[in-house]
């Protein structure tokens, strides 16, 4: 069983939806401009892993944001 | 850093009128066309959902989008552009409603039976539980480590793949009040299994 596992979730340590969805338009630009968003936003990428949710809430902003080329 | 753009943003949404109420209807388009976006991203879930009841569904999560928007304008921080800021209460909004659409008369299922599912399943297909003692201790510590609560949350979130924001709404609770369950119940489960298995699994925290 790997230590990442979809079953059981992250092993690191991650944010809270709520704070997700804070983080959420943060995280994005970050991403689209290349920066090391998960050093700069610890917690997010672990809880994007472990919340499908959320994952599909960044992925979808994140693809708003890039063909709409507000990045 | 808030940019001029996004300045001028929230300025025009606390100003008086005329100028708010047309910086309301420009926004309003931005986050219609983000909530169709989101919706056509999701068109293969939904193909039951006639074309005119999907566009009331993005019409409804820009209208909620915009409530929501207004409500914490004092929280925008400026760590991004306003309209990225912005776009993301259109897409969830629009996700949500299109999650419940698609599960809408679809009943939970809270039992136990995709154990046999995962127990087959190759190992490209879940990447992970290829181990059947592993399964087997896995699927004891649902039983023995979890409150009822837990299980039902486990069972439904991380083996049926029950979108969180349908468990939610039949539930009546939020995403994060889930999603705190199933982190509860996950790092139960890894205690179970570090005991149990003679491998090393770290456990995370909220």
């Amino acid at each position: 069983m790997n230590r990442d596992d979809p079953l059981l979730g992250p092993a690191g340590p991650e944010v809270s939806c709520e704070r997700c969805f804070e983080l959420l338009d943060e995280l994005v630009e970050l991403e689209l401009a290349g920066a090391d968003a998960g050093t700069l936003l610890p917690g997010m990428r672990e809880h994007l892993q472990g919340c499908p949710a959320c994952r599909e809430d960044f992925e979808s902003l994140r693809d708003y944001v890039a063909q709409a080329g507000e990045a | 850093m808030v940019r001029d753009d996004s300045h001028a943003w929230v300025a025009a949404l606390r100003g008086p009128d005329p100028v708010r109420s047309r910086a309301q209807a420009d926004l309003h388009v931005l986050l219609l066309r983000a909530a169709r976006f989101e919706l056509g991203r999701r068109r293969a879930t939904l193909t039951h959902v006639p074309y005119g009841e999907l566009d009331d569904l993005a019409t409804q999560a820009a209208a909620d989008a915009m409530v929501a928007i207004l409500a914490k304008l004092d929280s925008f921080r400026g760590e991004s552009r306003f309209t990225t800021w912005a776009y993301k209460f259109a897409l969830l909004e629009a996700g949500v409603k299109a999650r419940r659409k698609a599960w809408q008369g679809r009943e939970i299922p809270l039992e136990d039976d995709a154990w046999a599912v995962l127990a087959d399943a190759s190992p490209s297909a879940h990447q992970v539980l290829l181990d059947s003692e592993t399964l087997r201790a896995l699927k004891r510590a649902v039983q023995t480590e979890l409150t009822q609560h837990q299980r039902a949350v486990f069972v439904a979130l991380a083996l049926n793949e029950v979108p969180i924001d349908v468990l939610a709404e039949r539930l009546e609770t939020t995403r994060g009040a889930l999603y705190k369950t199933l982190h509860d119940a996950r790092r139960k489960l890894r205690a179970a299994l570090t005991d149990a298995v003679p491998m090393t699994l770290a456990g995370g925290e909220t």
